[in-house]
């Protein structure tokens, strides 16, 4: 684990103690960890103050969200973590949680004494690394420190890639996603990475020369000239690299830029989104393109993923559009047609798609294949969805709409293929980071929408499941398109337990989903959060079955655990569990974490993933959309442009006409609060 | 009454709080949190609760007198009602404001109020409850003694 290295980059001031020095495994670590905690209820500020200097953090507490955030700007380093209520007089917990993420890039937890499972899924979407509900236990709060390493972490891969790290952390990296992916697809996707990898390492050598990778703060000046660089390059042109060069900040790295950029697509998109989402919620534009969808379901719950992971698309919103997309085509006559929702999942706005950023490279990068053999009719109605999202966006949309259907494209014809579900798993082969950078975990894998963010931070894993964390592993990409009609359920494998009780607890888990599903706890989540969010009719449920097709047996291990019935039971005994683990069931979707989980989740959602492609690929489908246009949808860390030549592989392979499934349009997502 | 007796009775006190419902296991986890260095975070935190209650409770009684009754924000006063008295432990209250919850869901006026009723005599209870148990432990203290270390399995 190169944690010293990025714990050591991490503490840049002075206060805190030892650990952020330079190895972050001292003696003290984690003690001294520089919390800020923000709520507006005194009662709960005190006792969270002294439960986190009983575990010998560094506590400020504030109760107003404006004072927090210049508290945040003054220190630009002087906290390591956020912690913050969701509900707040001032400021939306929400909005809170954006800001830090695109200012600060400090991982936050959310936390309430409201545990439904839309707004859990909300904070999944808007990169919360966890969520906590209230009463909150000291036991929750023992264990925050791991988001701090695991962003360091994840943030020190990206250095890696850069090729500062020699050859065989880079081979690392691929062959952890090749865990995750399904042996299909990893032979291509890896090679196709590596490749990747490769041009990259050379061009960059000269750039990253330390594996310690700094923490940039993104000051307001240096996120102006950010800015000024992407819009001069126009959206569809802004690479990483190229933004870098346009900046020409001595010490900015790729990755650096990288990251931000994801972060940058996902606010916009948010931002577009909130409109786009309630003009395409309710379409249904689905319906029409259901019947097309039959085959092209499949494609869309690809699409989804691919949305989810490129776009980031919340794990949770993945999961659910996944799932979604999941059921429906389950109704529909057992095809998956997470097109149909996917599309509308991805249209959906999800600030977080990852997938859109994604998508944006891969255009750049690679010239529009992902579209071959994909109805155009799919292509413009998602390029409509995704401009009007994009809209907002400006420029930036634009490509990422291109590459966003495209994107769904390729989404499609993996979903339905494989036992994807390993791509969410896989991904993550860091952790699941949860929501926080890797949001980017569109539902990439079939469905998977579960935030099995892969790799690099899949961010939520916890989410869905449906999170196909394809950016990072392009191997998800590599779904085989051919064409399983079904679409894997994955996508919730979200190994997340906490996912799963969220959505247990929600209720809104359509009957129909067998207690199997809420097995999936991964999935759980998003599906019920799906239900909300869709207008889909029943069909979203299919999910449930979807997720139940998820043999939880075939999990190995995380997710048996997030099966484990208990988890289901989410708040109730969240306290209780909250204790233990980190994930906590109760906690919503985001404990996904655990890639392991993901993993497992992963490989017997797969066949979920159609299904829960369908309502998450609702979700994510409208975020997807939106994020297309902007967005990140790849995990920042990752994967681009692997996620690209995945995506273009697939297609190559023959993805069908998913373009059509992802029909933007249709998102009926309303109720997923953007 | 002697030092012992006192001791006695106040953890007889304590286990019946639990018992009955009024405090839960979020209640220990304050008392775990209080120690030689923190000797009176119970007291503070409880007293912080009191203080902070009776503003929510007035402006949710004044939000239910309105001619035209905003249901989000009286949800949003029950809704930190209830995040501050789980996080104390008052479990009672906690309860009464899930129920009153749903009742601002429905937009149902005459439910609201009623709630509003149940929510304040649930809070009045504890409160003097636990008044009742801390006026104890100042006695016990007065006497030379010490607060027993409370052992309830939950």
């Amino acid at each position: 684990m190169h944690l010293s290295n990025g714990m050591g980059s991490m503490s840049t001031a002075s206060s805190s103690g030892a650990w952020k020095s330079g190895d972050v495994v001292t003696d003290q670590f984690p003690a001294g960890l520089r919390v800020l905690v923000v709520d507006d209820d005194p009662t709960c500020l005190m006792i969270l103050e002294r439960m986190l200097r009983t575990c010998l953090y560094e506590v400020t507490k504030c109760n107003r969200a404006e004072i927090a955030l210049s508290l945040l700007r003054e220190n630009k380093n002087g906290f390591d973590i956020v912690i913050s209520d969701v509900h707040m007089p001032d400021m939306d917990g929400f909005k809170l949680l954006e800001q830090v993420g695109l200012e600060m890039d400090l991982p936050v937890i959310m936390m309430s004494a409201d545990d439904g499972q839309s707004v859990v899924m909300k904070g999944v979407t808007h990169g919360a690394c966890d969520y906590l509900i209230k009463p909150v236990r000291i036991e929750a709060l023992k264990n925050i420190w791991q988001h701090v390493v695991r962003k360091k972490k994840n943030e020190w891969k990206d250095v890696e890639q850069s090729g500062s790290v020699e050859e065989g952390d880079r081979q690392q990296k691929p062959s952890e996603d090749a865990d995750y992916s399904s042996s299909a697809n990893e032979g291509t996707w890896k090679n196709s990475k590596r490749r990747k990898d490769e041009e990259e390492e050379t061009d960059e050598r000269d750039d990253s020369s330390t594996l310690k990778k700094p923490r940039v703060v993104w000051s307001v000046e240096l996120h102006q000239q950010f800015v000024g660089a992407v819009n001069q390059l126009g959206i569809d042109k802004a690479v990483p690299k190229k933004i870098l060069e346009l900046m020409n900040v001595p010490g900015l790295t790729r990755e650096n830029v990288a990251s931000h950029l994801q972060k940058y697509r996902l606010y916009l998109r948010r931002l577009s989104g909130v409109s786009q989402h309630q003009n395409n919620l309710g379409n249904s534009f689905m319906s029409p393109q259901e019947a097309s969808f039959g085959a092209m379901s499949s494609l869309s719950g690809l699409d989804l993923q691919t949305l989810a992971v490129t776009g980031q698309l919340p794990a949770q919103s993945l999961a659910t559009l996944q799932a979604a997309g999941l059921g429906r085509s389950t109704i529909k006559s057992g095809v998956p047609m997470p097109l149909v929702d996917q599309r509308n999942l991805f249209g959906f706005e999800n600030p977080k798609l990852r997938f859109a950023e994604g998508q944006h490279h891969l255009s750049s990068s690679k010239p529009m294949n992902l579209l071959r053999g994909i109805p155009t009719t799919m292509e413009a109605k998602q390029l409509a969805n995704l401009h009007q999202s994009a809209q907002s966006l400006g420029a930036v949309n634009m490509q990422v709409n291109a590459h966003g259907v495209q994107n769904s494209s390729l989404l499609m014809p993996v979903a339905q293929s494989q036992p994807r579900g390993q791509i969410l798993n896989e991904t993550s082969g860091n952790h699941v980071p949860r929501l926080s950078s890797s949001m980017g975990h569109p539902i990439m894998s079939n469905g998977m929408s579960s935030g099995v963010s892969g790799r690099n931070g899949i961010v939520d894993s916890g989410r869905g499941g449906g999170y196909n964390p394809m950016q990072q592993n392009s191997s998800m990409l590599n779904y085989p398109l051919n064409n399983s009609s079904q679409l894997p359920c994955n996508s919730f494998t979200l190994g997340s337990t906490p996912v799963m009780s969220s959505l247990t607890s929600k209720g809104a888990f359509p009957e129909d989903v067998n207690s199997d599903v809420k097995i999936s706890s991964g999935f759980m989540p998003s599906y019920d959060m799906f239900n909300e969010l869709q207008q889909h009719k029943s069909n979203d449920w299919d999910l449930q079955n979807v997720g139940l097709t998820f043999d939880p047996s075939q999990h190995t291990n995380s997710m048996h655990n997030s099966l484990d019935p208990s988890v289901i039971v989410h708040q109730g005994f969240s306290s209780s569990q909250r204790g233990g683990q980190s994930g906590s069931v109760g906690k919503a979707l985001f404990s996904m974490g655990e890639g392991s989980h993901l993993g497992n989740v992963q490989n017997t959602s797969q066949r979920l993933n159609g299904l829960v492609v369908d309502n998450t690929v609702r979700i994510k489908a409208e975020s997807a959309a939106d994020a297309a246009s902007q967005t990140s949808f790849f995990h920042e860390q990752y994967g681009q442009d692997d996620l690209m030549s995945a995506l273009l592989k697939q297609q190559q392979d023959g993805l069908g006409p998913a373009e059509n499934e992802f029909d933007f349009d249709g998102y009926s997502l309303d109720n997923i609060p953007v | 009454m002697e030092v012992g007796q006192m001791q006695r009775q106040w953890v007889d006190y304590t286990k019946s709080l639990f018992l009955e419902g009024f405090l839960d296991g979020q209640f220990l986890q304050l008392q775990q949190l209080q120690d030689e260095s923190n000797p009176d975070f119970v007291v503070e935190v409880v007293s912080l609760f009191f203080e902070d209650s009776e503003k929510l409770l007035n402006d949710l009684t004044r939000a239910l007198e309105q001619p035209t009754v905003d249901f989000k924000r009286v949800d949003a006063h029950v809704h930190q009602f209830k995040g501050s008295s789980s996080s104390i432990g008052a479990q009672r209250v906690k309860n009464a404001c899930i129920a009153f919850r749903n009742f601002c869901e429905e937009k149902n006026t005459e439910g609201c109020v009623r709630c509003v009723q149940q929510v304040k005599h649930e809070y009045y209870l504890v409160k003097s409850k636990l008044e009742t148990l801390f006026a104890l432990e100042q006695q016990i203290m007065a006497a030379g003694g010490s607060i027993p270390m409370l052992e309830l399995n939950f």
